[in-house]
């Protein structure tokens, strides 16, 4: 712990020094928020190629998402900015490069191919004005329906639910066996995040991206509204512990076959591991209703502070290149728990939902960006102000509506 | 020192104490003004992720002043702050009242009433969380001992959830209201209790009529210091219930912190932490003329 604390000053002390910082080599400091245990271990996977590759790895890892964006930004904007630096697949960091504050890679993109290799919703999101200023690193799929195979049998439930209609006969079904249908956590983000899932699978890809661009006509739309309707119905489906419980003690409602269905991002898959169960054994994964269903996709990226200084530049090219490598691909995210950012790796070393994901990935027309990729943070906020409100109160669908229309006008 | 050395150590001794100031006076200036002005600069601007120099106007008021969360927030702390204030100076007054009986283990007593002021509300806020979750706490449990219909789900209800938060937040407050209380008490000569006891009035009526009034300034100095605390409530709300259910218990100091960081909406943020400060103002301004005035009297006595 202090060996560590006094490399951290070190490192600092070395930045302050300008001439100190071209005494290692290759050395590139990395802004991440990844401190839990999984996920320190992945970020380690990334770290490790990197010093494979022969360079310098400075870990600067700072708790919680918010955090470790602000503190990126603030030493961007304080002229001492670290190598790189995480965050989402999203519009988080477009105001940065409109201001000019971030270096593109577009020579690695080029010599890798991205334009082919990567995903075009990843792509839409990193690649501003024909430059590519993000290096992404997973995908994550925010919305999975995570089911207890003990607790559909019980309820008598054959098969996973292949439409909306099927969906809610199993619920009834979980219902009448005495069973939890849905385990919910009533936090806002996890309201967001269950309302985007039932935006894309029950209103449609078609739909989703139009409520997303603003289009006010879909969201006046009869389609819209029964999906804010089918939303609200999921209420009747969860228990009276459920608001601000957090997500993963909803996914052990689901471990211990207390709850059916929880729609969580595929960290959850996390939480089942550690409680040694097995993907297709003890509990089922999917990722929408039916073989065509929207996949949703988001992620992590990291960009690459402006600078002049050839060496950082050096570091910033290598640290894009181990990141997108096959190699580095399977070792970061098999412990992750997303899906690589390319297709062309080798899935069999994955479990049968990271199967499914990859699977899917591989359809085109089932790709859907999340919703931070379409809207700026501001906006995304709101909406998530407006669904925590429809969710937890009487307003009426048609109020809703209205909200929905105020709020992605920003 | 020497004798000799005395007309010249007037002024030296002044210019060593300014010395020793300016270090402090410099953080007031530059770190903590500084960044006031700068904030106000900000909220007029147009800013959201990175700082920007243009000017709006009070855009970004209207925006504030717009939004239903905003508005929700301030409601919820007002009713947060009524609730809060009263209870924690009713418990405060009782609790030093109760010690100052000369209770065995006053000592101990003590320091069991303000020991939550002592810790952390991000670690205490979980355990509320848990005592008040219709489904582990005190509804389940009452409950399971064979109480069916018994209903404590204030924390997942709507219009009750700031009263859970009340409950935590006075848990909290009511042992330093009580400290406060008890050095009020102990100042009080027993000279008066004995002359009242002469007298033959009853107890409570000295509490009411002599005790209480004489214990003005303990009283202002506890409002002072909760109200303060209710403008910046923030770390409750988080651990209790990061503001929900829905929107139920927004308050200001999450507004303006979803906003800086989550939303990077700088802007709306700086506009809204204005509001504040000049509410922290408005609050403060009257406690410091009445102490000025106060002092000014007590100088003429």
């Amino acid at each position: 712990m202090i060996r560590k604390h006094s490399l951290a000053i070190g490192a600092s002390l070395a930045v302050l020094a300008v001439g100190a910082a071209h005494a290692q080599a290759n050395r590139a400091e990395v802004i991440h928020w990844w401190t839990s245990g999984g996920e320190s271990a992945a970020i380690q996977e990334i770290a490790n190629g990197y010093k494979a590759a022969g360079g310098t790895w400075v870990d600067s890892a700072i708790a919680g998402g918010e955090a470790a964006r602000s503190a990126a930004i603030n030493r961007i904007v304080g002229g001492n900015p670290s190598t790189a630096a995480q965050f989402n697949t999203s519009q988080q960091f477009l105001d940065i490069v409109k201001g000019g504050m971030l270096n593109n890679v577009d020579e690695v993109a080029k010599k890798n191919d991205w334009d082919k290799i990567l995903p075009a919703p990843i792509l839409k999101s990193i690649k501003i004005d024909g430059h590519f200023y993000a290096v992404p690193v997973n995908i994550h799929m925010p919305a999975w329906f995570w089911y207890s195979k003990a607790a559909f049998a019980k309820a008598g439930i054959a098969a996973e639910p292949k439409t909306p209609e099927e969906f809610f006969a199993a619920l009834d079904k979980l219902k009448a066996a005495g069973i939890t249908p849905v385990a919910f956590g009533g936090q806002p983000w996890q309201e967001k995040i269950v309302f985007d899932a039932l935006l894309a699978h029950i209103g449609g890809s078609d739909l989703y991206l139009k409520v997303y661009k603003g289009d006010q006509k879909a969201i006046a739309s009869p389609e819209f509204k029964n999906v804010l309707a089918s939303f609200k119905k999921l209420k009747s489906y969860t228990d009276a512990g459920s608001p601000n419980r957090n997500w993963n003690d909803a996914t052990s409602m689901v471990i211990s076959g207390k709850a059916g269905v929880q729609i969580m991002g595929d960290w959850a898959k996390g939480e089942f591991q550690a409680a040694k169960q097995t993907a297709g054994k003890e509990f089922g994964c999917f990722p929408g209703f039916g073989p065509k269903a929207p996949y949703i996709i988001a992620g992590d990226v990291f960009v690459f502070p402006k600078t002049t200084d050839a060496a950082a530049i050096k570091s910033q090219q290598l640290l894009a290149t181990v990141m997108t490598s096959p190699a580095t691909q399977v070792a970061f995210n098999n412990k992750k728990g997303s899906i690589p950012i390319r297709t062309d790796v080798d899935a069999k070393s994955m479990d049968t939902c990271a199967q499914q994901g990859i699977a899917a990935m591989k359809d085109v027309s089932r790709q859907l960006p999340n919703s931070e990729m379409l809207v700026a943070p501001d906006i995304t906020g709101a909406l998530q102000d407006v669904v925590t409100k429809f969710w937890n109160t009487n307003q009426s669908v048609d109020d809703a509506v209205k909200a929905v229309g105020a709020a992605v006008k920003g | 020192m020497s004798a000799a050395a005395r007309p010249g150590s007037h002024w030296l001794r002044h210019g060593v104490v300014y010395a020793a100031m300016l270090p402090m006076l410099a953080t007031v200036l530059f770190a903590y003004l500084g960044t006031v002005f700068w904030s106000v600069r900000v909220s007029v601007s147009s800013s959201r992720t990175l700082p920007s120099s243009d000017f709006v106007g009070m855009a970004q008021y209207t925006r504030l002043f717009a939004s239903e969360r905003w508005l929700l927030s301030l409601e919820n702390v007002v009713v947060f702050g009524v609730i809060f204030i009263a209870a924690c100076l009713v418990l405060g007054f009782l609790l030093a009242v109760f010690i100052d009986q000369k209770v065995a283990g006053e000592g101990v007593l003590r320091t069991v009433f303000l020991y939550p002021y002592a810790m952390s509300f991000v670690a205490t806020g979980l355990i509320w969380q848990w005592v008040l979750n219709p489904e582990l706490g005190i509804q389940s449990t009452v409950r399971a001992l064979g109480f069916e219909t018994f209903t404590f789900d204030w924390i997942a209800t709507q219009d009750k959830v700031m009263y859970a938060i009340a409950l935590a937040a006075v848990w909290q407050a009511a042992g330093l209201v009580m400290a406060l209380m008890l050095a009020g008490l102990r100042g009080i000569d027993d000279s008066l209790w004995k002359a009242a006891r002469i007298d033959g009035i009853p107890t409570w009526r000295v509490y009411m009529s002599i005790v209480l009034p004489m214990l003005g300034p303990s009283i202002g100095t506890a409002v002072v210091l909760l109200s303060v605390s209710v403008v910046k409530v923030y770390d409750v709300v988080v651990a209790m219930t990061q503001g929900g259910p829905g929107l139920a218990s927004e308050v200001p100091g999450k507004f303006i912190m979803d906003n800086l960081f989550g939303r990077a909406n700088i802007g709306l943020a700086s506009a809204a932490s204005t509001v504040l400060l000049l509410t922290v103002l408005a609050l403060l301004a009257p406690w410091m003329y009445a102490r000025a005035r106060a002092a000014r009297n007590g100088g003429h006595r």
